[in-house]
């Protein structure tokens, strides 16, 4: 175990899985040279050389693109997309062929490549570079979708990301890239996706979240332990597809109530899928409909106020789980 | 011809002869109703696949576009399967999931035909990557048309190919039309090769109508890829003779009958059959043979894909994700 920040989880998890495995190599705009936009992949290209960390022209569906055609040939990618917002611009390559293609080719062609983004806002970046579009991959079948919410699990969910051989969509909430925590530094530290961790135990309600929002979720369950002595259990998903639903369903058979956050817009958002799966299998056994608390519906403005006013916050998810207490 | 040898000579002409077979066929049936779906048919383009194809090795890819089945049946894919993946049966190549815009075989580096104009080339220059990576010398041929030099992948593409000397051939199947538009309305250059200097590649116009300038120039670019040297863009100038979709071609507003004609003066297949005949290399029989050979795989092959069941409902939900572990050696 070593204390480390989630961006030097991340490089542990992209060095052991390049050192394990010949056939990876990394690609992205500014990852070698530079180190990357938030620094996770700082010395690579020196371990590592050009043949294996290689600096892109700025073209994101040329890079996701060139990424399917060398997982085709036999080569297992990693591309960087600096944040998730410009993934819009290689969403054809995602969507139509990543996600699709085994399927469509009856199973012939497997596309084994990790694309990782920055995503979530915060940081008065305004409307381009904020936002938090995990829900969105997870709507697309054939893709994977993992975003971690602390060091540890960044590093064991990259590291299984590499032993898959479907496409890994891997999503780094901004905010987590500093936060510190102990590391496994076993190079077979793995954990498996489909698996919620609950992060802490509680009989009241359940609050779910992932990635940047589980962060809430946990100020939150402190001050309802604090002020109003309300014993929240919290859910951190882990990854969206798959999604270990049943930790979720066997938490709220337990406390009765279903707190939804996340960094995401609230209008058909994946909330609205875990809520609709809340309802239809525990729905006997809620004592108050399951809420939301989610970004408000609008493109994150730069003004540090109106930013923090569009993002949901602990207040936030404590203002929701005490109306369930309310007659 | 010469410096040709006869044998290659007859190979790209029995290609040529099993496209056109194979596209005709399915035109009609098509029409008759008995193919779901859309067809885009390479009639009238053949000397390109042909030229191409019968440089490669099985280890070579290719990236096949929406009008895919003569780069498939080029490249020595399996009628049968093809047929098959048409009529959306279980035996097909795609097991009826991908239909004639998806098929793909990737034992014979055919790596899919593809429903989004432009979406080709990036994955191309991966390909191509991923030889160079491993230090073989096999090369990707990149197919793409007049339509798809226009989408932004297809630069990002160039751009990264001549960045990076990878070892892929861009083979620009100028048809005259994206889709219904004719070039003159889609873009303001003449020839397309233009762009390579924009990239740093060579770009090379060649009569795509010409079988053997297609082999000539194809086999240059293709050495130079296996060589080490890099990218070279081909146009090559042919003519669709059916519609985008379908086959109808004639007595349609976006071109003159004419001008159909005018391209049918000039057909891949007999300029070819014409050229092998003053070489006393195929006699009209001979080549009588070849069209009636190809009929009757076509045939067997069509008699296949009828006789074959359609995929079970079980087959829905199967291979929407892969279970396989990594091939690199992980758990």
């Amino acid at each position: 175990m070593a204390e480390m920040r989630m961006r030097d989880a991340l490089r542990e998890a992209l060095r052991e899985e390049m050192l394990r495995d010949e056939t990876i190599f990394l690609m992205g705009e500014d990852i070698g040279l530079y180190g990357g936009s938030y620094a996770v992949t700082k010395g690579l290209l020196e371990e590592f050389g050009e043949a294996r960390v290689i600096d892109t022209p700025i073209a994101e569906s040329g890079i996701v693109g060139a990424g399917i055609g060398a997982a085709m040939g036999g080569l297992h990618p990693m591309v960087e997309l600096m944040t998730i917002n410009f993934s819009f611009l290689a969403l054809d390559q995602i969507v139509n062929s990543a996600a699709k293609l085994h399927h469509m080719s009856n199973g012939q062609i497997h596309v084994p490549m990790v694309i990782r983004m920055a995503s979530g806002g915060g940081s008065q970046l305004a409307a381009t570079h904020s936002h938090s579009l995990e829900g969105m991959y997870a709507h697309f079948p054939g893709l994977k979708v993992v975003c971690p919410s602390n060091a540890a699990d960044a590093k064991g969910l990259l590291k299984r990301a590499f032993r898959d051989q479907n496409t890994v969509i891997f999503i780094e909430h901004t905010a987590n890239y500093a936060i510190k925590g102990e590391v496994p530094d076993d190079p077979d530290f793995l954990i498996e996706f489909g698996v919620a961790n609950i992060l802490r135990e509680g009989t009241d309600v359940t609050i779910v979240g992932y990635g940047g929002s589980v962060h809430q979720a946990t100020r939150a369950a402190a001050l309802l332990e604090e002020q109003e002595e309300i014993s929240a259990e919290v859910i951190d998903l882990r990854t969206l597809q798959p999604l270990d639903m049943d930790t979720v369903i066997a938490s709220v058979k337990k406390t009765n109530r279903c707190v939804i956050v996340e960094d995401a817009w609230r209008f058909g958002g994946f909330g609205g899928e875990l809520a609709s799966q809340v309802m239809e299998r525990a729905f006997d056994w809620l004592d108050a409909p399951v809420a939301r608390v989610a970004c408000k519906d609008v493109p994150l403005p730069y003004n540090r106020n109106l930013e923090f006013a569009a993002l949901p916050s602990e207040e936030d998810v404590v203002d929701a789980v005490l109306g369930m207490f309310k007659e | 011809m010469t410096g040709i040898s006869t044998d290659v000579l007859l190979d790209i002409h029995r290609r040529m002869v099993r496209i056109r077979t194979f596209e005709e066929e399915a035109g009609k049936l098509m029409e008759s109703g008995k193919i779901p779906g859309a067809l885009h048919l390479y009639v009238g383009e053949e000397a390109v696949a042909a030229g191409v194809m019968v440089h490669l090795r099985d280890t070579d890819q290719i990236t096949s576009t929406h009008r895919g089945h003569g780069h498939l049946v080029a490249k020595g894919g399996d009628l049968k399967r093809m047929y098959a993946e048409l009529f959306g049966r279980a035996t097909g190549y795609c097991k009826g999931k991908g239909g004639s815009m998806h098929v793909s075989d990737l034992d014979l580096g055919m790596l899919g035909a593809n429903g989004i104009v432009g979406a080709g080339p990036p994955i191309a220059i991966g390909a191509a990557f991923s030889n160079k990576y491993r230090g073989t010398d096999d090369v990707t041929c990149c197919f793409f048309g007049d339509g798809a030099s226009n989408e932004g992948t297809f630069h990002e593409a160039a751009n990264m190919a001549a960045l990076y000397k990878l070892p892929v051939i861009f083979i620009c199947e100028n048809n005259g039309f994206g889709e219904f538009t004719r070039q003159e309305r889609h873009q303001a250059i003449h020839d397309i090769a233009d762009r390579a200097a924009g990239y740093g590649m060579p770009g090379v116009v060649v009569d795509g109508m010409d079988a053997l300038a297609v082999y000539e120039s194809a086999g240059e670019a293709i050495a130079r890829a296996r060589r080490g040297d890099g990218p070279t863009f081909l146009e090559y100038k042919t003519y669709r003779y059916f519609d985008h979709v379908g086959v109808r071609g004639m007595g349609v507003i976006y071109r003159e009958d004419s001008e159909v004609l005018e391209w049918r003066q000039r057909d891949p297949i007999n300029l070819m059959e014409a050229r092998l005949a003053e070489q006393g290399l195929l006699s009209p029989e001979g080549a009588a043979e070849v069209h009636e050979a190809a009929l009757a795989d076509v045939r067997e092959a069509i008699a296949f894909a009828e006789a074959s069941p359609f995929p079970e409902p079980s087959a829905l939900m199967e291979d929407i994700y892969t279970l396989t572990a990594s091939a690199g050696g992980g758990a």
